[in-house]
């Protein structure tokens, strides 16, 4: 069984119960009261398919698939005015970004959503050598969407580049695999812990 | 010297408006020796800047004027005007009040005239309209006053106005010399009905309230419809002066919001159905009115007058709280939202925008003169620890007038009781 089909078992009729126990501040979600004034300060919010509080009445609505499957979590780009603005204090951005981590963890993200794809990609990045490094993370950005198009940005940015290295800010040598944390081992392993530690919460519904 | 005649059997009722009226007069009319202290040059409060009533759309002046009879008739009640409590102390049954009187700068030879009016130049916001017209700096709060007797304002009194003032009076009423005094005296219960104030609209910065002209707020709104106001009844934009007629009415402006105040204001919903009313009656079929809202709370019998507004075919509802009003380039204010029914998002261009401002305790947590039992919306729990102060009226919360009037006969019945025992104790 996988573990969204134990969460589907698990929580049969409440996907409220579901997001309260696994998203993070999920909790918050029922003291909505449908105001739409999050929807109408995001400023992204006309290219979401669902504005937070249409998703917040989904989840109550018990629309787990729709939820879970939608691109519209991982539209948000923290910028807050949603939270500052809510009339109930609810941590509107945290829950976007828990919705999109559980939905990741459920493996329910929609193909090539570009968010995604650049948090996998910085995830990656970061737990090759304990520290992120920007040249190659820069670099696999820009080759994200193919050569072509990677090229084409690249040049675009060339200028960027050569003042950051002046600067120091970048340091070519960097492309050559880059300096790691001081215990890389130590980092991964820990990691590792924390991984399995979460995978058996996860694997533990209601946990 | 202003005398008060007194004793640990009157009762101190703080604040005139249509609360404190009700409980000062109740308990008088038992033969209560009361006290009433006002802070403004007149009784009646906000009621008195009120067009009409709902749910009756009946005007406020003809309740006010019964009470202002009452009060003219009866001996045991006793009116300061322009009059402020500073401090109490003691307890139940044996309080000493502590009171400042400002000067009017007009005694009681006063007939209303209005020469005085004539004579000066100088003019000041009136506070009366909120600030949307202007007064002289001598003057009759409004037409209705009640004491009926003029206000000079202490901005003229030491220049040129002041004596011209002084010199156009022909029954000698103008006295340029009064000046502050604080009074004590004893009373053995108070009532506390100091009512309320519109919360400041500028601090809701996402409706640009402080920004566009044409953005106002219900009770500013109210001002307009009255005939007597400032703009004549004529409901117009203060841009231009052109006819609101495409209107819009913000519900829950400031309340049932944590980062304003945690409370719904409760009156507010039926403010906005009321003043639906009126841009329908001044507009007719040319009138379009949106109601934006989060819930419409009519309560108890009040669902009548909801659905008969909702019956008004100029009138839309769309359940929203709106994020924001912005200006186009013409000075209209545009409101943005996404709708609940459909979430659907929404750029509504309209004449005017009227937020439906929240009430606010008008005494702030820190202010009050007394130590007394306060709730976390800022209004006044009632409380054993409260000993002989009663709150009435919109001092405990939002309340229509005629729930603040109820809960103001309560009251009076408290302090009766409170004092028939220190009489009790005393004897
Ligand atoms: C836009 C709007 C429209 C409304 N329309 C209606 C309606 O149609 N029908 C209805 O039933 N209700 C209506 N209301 C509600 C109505 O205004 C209140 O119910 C009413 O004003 C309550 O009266 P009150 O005496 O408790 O308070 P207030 O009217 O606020 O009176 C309090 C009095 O105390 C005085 N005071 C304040 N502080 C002090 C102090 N420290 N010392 C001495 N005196 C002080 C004030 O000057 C004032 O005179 C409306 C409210 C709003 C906002
Ligand atoms: S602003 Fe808050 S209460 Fe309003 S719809 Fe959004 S989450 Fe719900
Ligand atoms: S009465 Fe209506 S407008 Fe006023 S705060 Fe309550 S719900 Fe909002």
């Amino acid at each position: 069984m996988t573990a969204n089909q134990a969460m589907i078992e698990n929580y049969r009729n409440s996907f409220l119960k579901e997001v309260e126990a696994n998203v993070e501040e999920g909790e918050w979600v029922k003291m909505c009261m449908q105001c739409g004034v999050c929807s109408g300060s995001c400023p992204l919010g006309k290219f979401w398919d669902h504005p937070p509080q249409e998703i917040f009445m989904m989840i109550r609505a018990g629309k787990r698939d729709q939820v879970l499957g939608s691109d519209s979590m991982w539209m948000c780009t923290s910028c807050y005015n949603c939270i500052v603005r809510c009339p109930r204090e609810l941590p509107i951005t945290h829950i976007m970004h828990g919705l999109a981590h559980y939905a990741k963890r459920l493996g329910l993200v929609p193909a090539n959503q570009p968010t995604a794809k650049f948090a996998q990609k910085f995830w990656d990045n970061l737990m090759a050598k304990g520290r992120v490094n920007e040249l190659k993370l820069g670099l696999s950005l820009y080759f994200m969407n193919g050569f072509g198009e990677g090229v084409k940005v690249a040049m675009k940015n060339q200028k960027l580049g050569m003042n950051m290295m002046k600067a120091k800010r970048m340091n070519p040598m960097e492309i050559m695999g880059g300096h790691a944390v001081q215990d890389l081992s130590g980092f991964q392993k820990a990691i590792k812990k924390a991984a399995e530690l979460e995978d058996a919460r996860i694997a533990q519904p209601g946990g | 010297m202003t005398e008060v005649v007194a004793t640990n059997e009157t009762i101190l009722v703080v604040g005139g408006g249509i609360s404190g009226m009700t409980a000062a007069l109740e308990a008088a009319e038992t033969g209560k020796q009361v006290v009433l202290v006002e802070k403004r040059p007149y009784l009646g409060g906000r009621v008195s800047q009120l067009y009409k009533y709902f749910p009756k759309l009946c005007f406020p002046t003809c309740g006010l004027e019964i009470n202002q009879r009452r009060a003219k008739m009866n001996p045991n009640l006793r009116v300061l005007t322009m009059a402020e409590v500073m401090d109490i102390k003691g307890e139940k049954g044996s309080y000493t009040a502590s009171v400042k009187l400002s000067p009017r700068y007009v005694n009681e030879n006063c007939t209303a005239c209005g020469d005085c009016e004539k004579a000066v130049e100088t003019e000041f916001d009136d506070e009366y309209n909120y600030g949307l017209g202007k007064r002289k700096g001598a003057y009759l709060p409004y037409r209705m006053a009640h004491p009926q007797r003029y206000v000079l304002d202490p901005n003229i009194v030491e220049t040129d106005d002041g004596k011209k003032a002084k010199d156009a009076c022909k029954y000698d009423a103008i006295d340029l010399d009064m000046s502050e005094e604080t009074i004590d005296f004893p009373c053995g219960a108070v009532i506390w009905a100091t009512g309320w104030r519109p919360y400041d609209a500028a601090k809701i910065q996402p409706y640009s309230y402080d920004r566009i002209a044409n953005v106002i707020t219900s009770v500013e709104f109210e001002r307009m419809a009255d005939p007597s106001g400032p703009t004549g009844g004529k409901l117009v934009r203060p841009s231009d002066g052109k006819e609101a007629r495409k209107v819009a009415f913000i519900q829950c402006a400031g309340s049932r919001d944590r980062n304003y105040l945690l409370h719904c204001s409760r009156i507010c919903c039926m403010a906005s159905l009321k003043q639906c009313t009126y841009v329908s009656d001044a507009y007719g079929e040319d009138a379009d009115i949106s109601v934006y809202y989060i819930d419409i709370r009519a309560i108890d019998r009040f669902e009548d007058f909801y659905q008969k507004v909702k019956g008004i075919e100029q009138v839309k509802f769309i359940k929203s709280k709106p994020a924001a009003v912005v200006a186009d380039k013409d000075g209209n204010p545009v409101v943005h939202g996404v709708d609940t029914e459909g979430y659907k998002r929404f750029e509504d261009t309209h004449d005017l925008v009227v937020l439906a401002i929240g009430m606010e305790p008008s005494v702030d947590k820190d202010d009050f003169p007394v130590d007394i039992q306060i709730n976390r919306e800022g209004f006044i729990e009632a409380a054993p620890e409260n000993g002989g102060v009663f709150a009435a009226g919109c001092a405990s919360d939002a309340l229509d007038v005629n729930r603040a009037a109820q809960h103001a006969t309560g009251a009076a019945l408290r302090a009766i009781q409170a004092v028939t025992g220190a009489a009790g104790v005393e004897g």
